[in-house]
C-alpha cells in the first residue's frame, strides 16, 4: 500500500511539474511532427508507400520524440537536486523506478495521442483500431520500462544526452522489429495468426525487461 | 609490478602450438567440401570465433552480476577485459561469414537473424564502452557497467528470435537441418575431427587472452589509484 502510494506521488509530481512548465511535452510534439515532416519528404509518403512505411514511420517518431523524453525527464530530477531529495524519502527504491516509468509513460502516450490523429488527417489513414492502439501502448511500455532505467544513467555520465540513444536503441531493437510488425498487421488488416507471434514477443519483452529494470534499480541510484 | 607469471608463457607457447597445428588441420587434414570447395574451410575458424564471442559476453554477463553481489573490484575488470576480446571475435566471426557468403549466397550481407544478431550485439557492447568512457568515478563506473552488461546479455536471445520470427537462410550444421537454408553440407568424420579441434584451440586462445587482459586491467586499475591518490 505504502509502495503504491509513493509510486502515485512520483507520478503526480512529475505531472503537475509538467503541468506547470510544459517544456518536456512541448519539445516531444514539436520533435514529433518535425520527424514526420522530414519522412514526408524524405520517402514520398504516397498512397502506395503510405500503406507498407506507415507503422515504420510512426515508431521512428515515437522513439526519437520518446528519447527527448526520457533525457529531458531525468536531467530535470539531476540538475536542480531533485533526485537526492526522492532518494532521501524513506520509501523502496523501487517506488521511485516506477513513478519515474510510469510518468514517462504518460509523456509518451499524451505525444501519441496527439501524433496518431495528427498523421490521419495528414495522410488519410485510419489509425484508430483498437489492436493497432494495444501494440502502442505495449510498444512504449517495452520503451519506457528500459529507458527510464538507462536514463537514470546516462544523467549521471559526463556524456550524458548523447549517451542515451546510443545504450537505449540496440537494447530496444525487439521493441521496434515486434512493434512495426504488429502495427503493420493491424493497418493491413492480416489475420491473427500473423500478428499473434509478434504481440507474444511484446509482452515476453515488457516483462523481462520491467522485471530486471526493477531488479537493478537500487544500484543504479546508490551512491 | 608482479613479474609475468612462468604458467602464463606456458600457457601462451601451448596455445600456439595449438594454433598452428589446427591451421595445420584445416588445411591439410580436413578433407575439401563437394559442393563449395575450399571456401568451406572458413567453417572452422568461423564457428570458432563465433562461440569465443558467445563465450565471452556470457562470462561478461556472470561477471556484471558478480560484481553487483560483492563489488569486488576484480568482476568489473573481469567484465571488460570479456566484453573487449568479445567485440574483437564476433567481429571476426562477421568477417569471415561474409567471405562464405559472397560465392555460397552471392552476397557479402544479408539481414538473417544471426547477421542481424551478431551485428546488434556489437553496438551493445560498443556502448557498453562508451558508457565506460563517460563516467570518471571508477565506482560509478563498474556499477553502470555491470547492470548494462546483465541488461545487453538479457536482451539478446530477445533480439535473436524477433529477428528469426523474419525467414532465414543461414545453414544450421549442427543439429536438425531447416528447410530453405543455403550452403548446407554434412561434416565427414575428418571434418568433425578438425571442427572440434578448432573450437579446443579458440577456447585456449580465449582463455590465454583472458590472463593477459586481466593482467593489464589489474595494473590499470593500480595506475588509477595512485593517480586519484595523487590528486586528493
Amino acid at each position: 500500500m505504502n509502495f503504491l502510494r509513493a509510486t502515485l506521488a512520483v507520478i503526480a509530481k512529475d505531472l503537475s511539474g509538467e503541468l506547470r512548465s510544459r517544456e518536456l511535452l512541448s519539445a516531444m510534439f514539436v520533435f514529433a511532427v518535425l520527424v514526420i515532416l522530414i519522412f514526408n519528404f524524405a520517402l514520398e509518403l504516397d498512397v502506395k508507400t503510405r500503406s507498407t512505411v506507415t507503422a515504420g514511420v510512426l515508431w521512428v517518431t515515437f522513439a526519437f520524440a520518446g528519447s527527448l523524453g526520457l533525457n529531458r525527464s531525468m536531467a530535470m530530477e539531476k540538475d536542480r537536486g531533485c533526485m537526492d531529495g526522492l532518494l532521501l524519502a524513506p520509501v523502496d527504491r523501487s517506488a521511485i523506478y516506477f513513478g519515474k516509468m510510469f510518468a514517462n509513460l504518460i509523456f509518451m502516450l499524451l505525444v501519441e495521442a496527439i501524433v496518431l490523429p495528427l498523421y490521419s488527417v495528414l495522410y488519410n489513414t485510419n489509425l484508430f483500431q483498437a489492436g493497432f492502439l494495444g501494440v502502442v501502448l505495449l510498444g512504449s511500455l517495452g520503451y519506457v520500462s528500459v529507458g527510464t532505467l538507462l536514463a537514470t544513467m546516462t544523467v549521471q555520465t559526463r556524456t550524458r544526452d548523447v549517451l542515451l540513444p546510443i545504450l537505449l536503441f540496440p537494447l530496444a531493437i525487439p521493441v521496434f522489429i515486434a512493434a512495426v510488425k504488429a502495427s503493420t498487421g493491424y493497418l493491413q488488416g492480416l489475420d491473427m495468426e500473423a500478428i499473434r507471434p509478434w504481440l507474444n514477443l511484446l509482452v515476453v519483452y515488457d516483462t523481462v525487461f520491467t522485471a530486471v529494470a526493477f531488479m537493478v534499480f537500487d544500484f543504479v541510484v546508490e551512491e | 609490478m608482479q613479474p609475468k607469471p612462468k604458467a602464463l608463457t606456458y600457457l601462451d607457447i601451448f596455445t600456439a602450438v595449438l594454433l598452428l597445428s589446427s591451421v595445420g588441420m584445416v588445411f591439410f587434414y580436413a578433407p575439401m567440401e563437394a559442393v563449395m570447395g575450399n571456401v568451406q574451410r572458413v567453417f572452422y575458424y568461423h564457428v570458432a570465433t563465433g562461440w569465443v564471442g558467445m563465450l565471452s559476453f556470457f562470462a561478461a554477463a556472470i561477471a556484471g552480476i558478480l560484481y553487483l553481489r560483492s563489488k569486488d573490484r576484480k568482476w568489473d575488470v573481469f567484465a571488460q577485459a570479456a566484453v573487449e576480446i568479445g567485440i574483437v571475435f564476433i567481429f571476426l566471426n562477421i568477417v569471415t561469414g561474409s567471405i562464405w557468403a559472397r560465392p555460397i549466397w552471392n552476397t557479402w550481407w544479408t539481414w538473417d537473424p544471426r547477421l542481424t544478431t551478431a551485428t546488434i550485439m556489437e553496438l551493445i557492447y560498443f556502448a557498453y564502452l562508451m558508457l565506460r568512457q563517460g563516467i570518471e568515478d571508477p565506482e560509478r563506473r563498474a556499477r553502470f557497467g555491470a547492470v548494462y552488461v546483465i541488461l545487453g546479455f538479457v536482451s539478446v536471445p530477445l533480439t535473436f528470435f524477433s529477428a528469426r520470427l523474419f525467414r532465414t537462410i543461414h545453414p544450421v550444421v549442427i543439429g536438425t537441418n531447416q528447410p530453405g537454408a543455403e550452403g548446407q553440407f554434412d561434416m565427414t568424420p575428418k571434418m568433425v575431427q578438425t571442427f572440434l579441434f578448432s573450437l579446443f584451440t579458440f577456447t585456449f586462445i580465449f582463455i590465454d587472452l583472458m590472463w593477459h587482459r586481466l593482467r593489464l586491467g589489474r595494473f590499470a586499475d593500480q595506475v588509477e589509484q595512485l593517480k586519484l591518490r595523487l590528486s586528493l
